[in-house]
């Protein structure tokens, strides 16, 4: 057939988007080093680590149409096995007894055990979207929040292997934003890669016309397995990155809060777009360390102005039931591309097959 | 045996209430209500005098208990309809993930609202002292409140259904919650079915901020959110939309619990709620309509 030419220009056509997107994180990059301060530093590195969750909550959520409660398990999965493959053994008799000697023995440092992380979660992803992706709608929703309370129940009881609920500290902390930065846009090309793939397409399909797509011979849990798994793989990575810029792991670190500032942040930003999913956590990101430096206090004329403590969460709140009352695909429902005139495509089709905002959840 | 029982029975009433009022909401709006759990929390701060210190302030609790339970359950509903007025009204015609995360949203101000005004830590107070005395019963001793629970429990319920069933509203009810737009057509009025909806939830969230706050003798910002993410899981296993469902699955969860407690062996028991979550995915992947599943959430082509 003639395949594969055509899924060339779908990559031309589409391509603008996922290089405009890391071109802002290059440039935000380029401002932190540029501005040189350690708080800013850190700022901008949550900033990214949480552009790599999102965009692999998108990944799955986005393209599918089902909405996960349960990724942050995944998270949880990736961040542990980093402190499991890095942390220095002589830590590691500490916190880990029960693990096995030669992961005892092991130390990698961050890049491998972050990669060989996300492999972890990814293979968790697989085995439990082999049983959930059976399911779609609010059940799927509700089975993906089971795991996430199984994982987490798991992981604060299990002494030996997890040290509990206690904080797991030694892991060893990364500081430059560069990995960081290579992360964010290596998740953006991945979400980039698999929505423009045969199974991308064939999920969104699925997603916008159930029925219509599996009457097309759509293996509806079939391509919804292939994003889940590469979404988990995604969330597993970004949990290792989060472990080395923070240092320290909890089991309720990776729960209900993240989850839904995760999620938040993809439906605000445009829970249909790849877009949406970056931009939505660098404005609420930016937004909420606007306010929390509202909160610390101005300083205007002779007195300073300061918002009283809580105010900013409940502005951040606010804010958000505004945005989607007015805008209720969220900011972005359509994706950064070039114009048409500067020749990324053939004119009309330059507006990307994903611009179609998401349908049932 | 018996202590089982009742155990399983007053958990099973707590969830099945939660579930109760977020199935309320769901078969009327299709909104999946994450700020249920807030609403809880807040009836019970309306009790107390805002003020950051350990001790609570009692303000309204010194009332009598019956103006006091009016009242909270006022507050309750209260709250909850005012959250429709200003917020839900704008959300119609969003999309499912829309709608729960503006909800979400709002339970997040709900929640720092109460923390801005009390502080984040937990305060004790005493909600109608005299229920914590035991008292013995066929052979079981347990306190006076877990029989009280179970028991108003099964009258709110009754109440209910007797209101949904034989009332106008009721019936109106649950024809917007079959066919909205159908029921609308025949002259149900939007607004006022929904706005009842909401009361009648946020009434339920009251009771449940009773029960908690005398079972536990603390009112906590963060009370709620325990209660509201298992009804949350009663309601989808119940059948959404469905609200008998969503009560036998309010009750089958409580019983669950409190019988894995009994039952699995003392080293697995930490990991019971992993128990409890993985035989909701079973549920889920045999009945994913749910045990009752309600007409009309069924997809047509």
């Amino acid at each position: 057939m003639t395949n594969l030419p055509k899924v060339k220009s779908v990559a031309l056509r589409t391509i603008s988007t996922p290089l405009i997107l890391s071109a802002v994180l290059v440039v935000l990059a380029l401002i932190t080093v540029a501005y040189g301060s350690r708080p800013f530093n850190q700022t901008m590195i949550d900033i990214f680590v949480r552009v790599i969750l999102v965009t692999g909550l998108y990944i799955f959520v986005g393209n599918s149409g089902v909405l996960s409660f349960g990724h942050i398990g995944f998270t949880c999965l990736g961040a542990y096995a980093a402190a499991w493959l890095t942390m220095p053994p002589m830590m590691k008799e500490l916190s880990f007894p029960g693990l096995p000697a030669w992961l005892k023995a092991l130390q990698l440092p961050y890049g491998p055990g972050a990669v060989l992380a996300g492999i972890f979660a990814g293979v968790f992803a697989l085995i439990f979207g082999r049983i959930l992706m059976r399911l779609s709608g609010i059940a799927a929703s509700i089975a993906t929040f089971a795991m996430l309370a199984m994982i987490n129940t798991i992981y604060a009881n299990w002494e030996s292997v997890t040290s509990a609920t206690n904080s797991v500290v030694g892991i060893p902390i990364v500081r430059t934003i560069w990995p960081y930065l290579i992360g964010a846009i290596a998740a953006v090309f991945i979400a980039w890669a698999h929505a423009i793939s045969r199974h991308g397409l064939a999920l969104r399909a699925a997603r916008d016309e159930p029925t219509a797509a599996l009457a097309s011979g759509i293996d509806i849990p079939k391509v919804r397995l292939v994003a889940f798994t590469l979404s988990g793989a995604v969330m597993g990575l970004g949990g290792a990155l989060m472990a080395h810029s923070i240092g320290v792991v909890t089991p309720d670190t990776f729960y209900l809060g993240l989850t839904f500032i995760t999620l938040s942040m993809l439906v605000v930003g445009g829970i249909g777009t790849l877009t949406g999913a970056v931009m939505g956590v660098v404005l609420l990101s930016l937004l909420i360390q606007g306010l929390r430096w509202l909160e610390r206090g101005v300083p205007v004329g002779e007195s300073t102005f300061a918002l009283p403590g809580g105010l900013q969460e409940i502005l951040l709140g606010v804010v958000m039931i505004v945005i989607l009352a007015r805008r209720p695909s969220g900011l972005f429902a359509r994706e950064f591309a070039l114009p048409a005139w500067l020749g990324a495509g053939r004119g009309k089709s330059s507006a990307a097959p994903r611009n179609v905002p998401a349908g049932d959840a | 045996m018996l202590q089982v029982l009742f155990d399983a029975l007053s958990l099973g009433s707590l969830y099945a209430l939660g579930a109760l009022g977020i199935a309320l909401i769901f078969g009327v709006m299709r909104l999946v209500n994450f700020a249920h759990g807030d609403v809880i929390a807040f009836s019970v701060f309306a009790l107390l005098w805002p003020s950051t210190d350990a001790v609570a302030i009692v303000f309204a609790g010194q009332m009598p208990w019956f103006l006091l339970i009016p009242f909270i359950l006022a507050v309750g509903a209260g709250l909850s309809v005012l959250s429709e007025i200003v917020v839900f009204r704008r959300f119609r015609h969003a999309s499912p993930a829309t709608m729960m995360i503006a909800s979400f949203a709002l339970g997040f101000v709900i929640r720092y609202f109460l923390l801005m005004l009390f502080s984040s830590r937990p305060k004790s107070i005493s909600l109608l002292p005299a229920l914590s005395q035991p008292v013995e019963i066929l052979g079981a001793r347990m306190p006076l409140l877990q029989l009280i629970t179970i028991l108003a429990t099964i009258v709110m319920l009754f109440a209910l259904s007797v209101f949904v069933r034989k009332t106008r509203f009721g019936l109106e009810m649950r024809a917007a919650a079959e066919n909205f737009t159908m029921a609308r057509m025949l002259g149900v009025r939007a607004n006022r079915v929904i706005m009842g909806a909401f009361a009648l939830s946020g009434a339920l969230a009251g009771a449940i901020s009773i029960i908690l706050g005398a079972q536990t003798g603390t009112a906590d910002i963060q009370m709620g959110g325990a209660v509201m993410l298992m009804a949350f899981i009663a309601t989808v296993i119940g059948g959404l939309g469905s609200l008998e469902g969503a009560v036998l699955a309010g009750f089958l969860l409580g019983a669950a619990s409190v019988v894995m407690q009994t039952v699995l062996p003392p080293e697995a028991r930490p990991f019971r709620d992993a128990f409890v979550y993985g035989a909701v995915i079973l549920v889920l992947l045999f009945r994913p309509q749910g045990l009752i599943s309600a007409r009309g959430t069924k997809e047509r082509v």
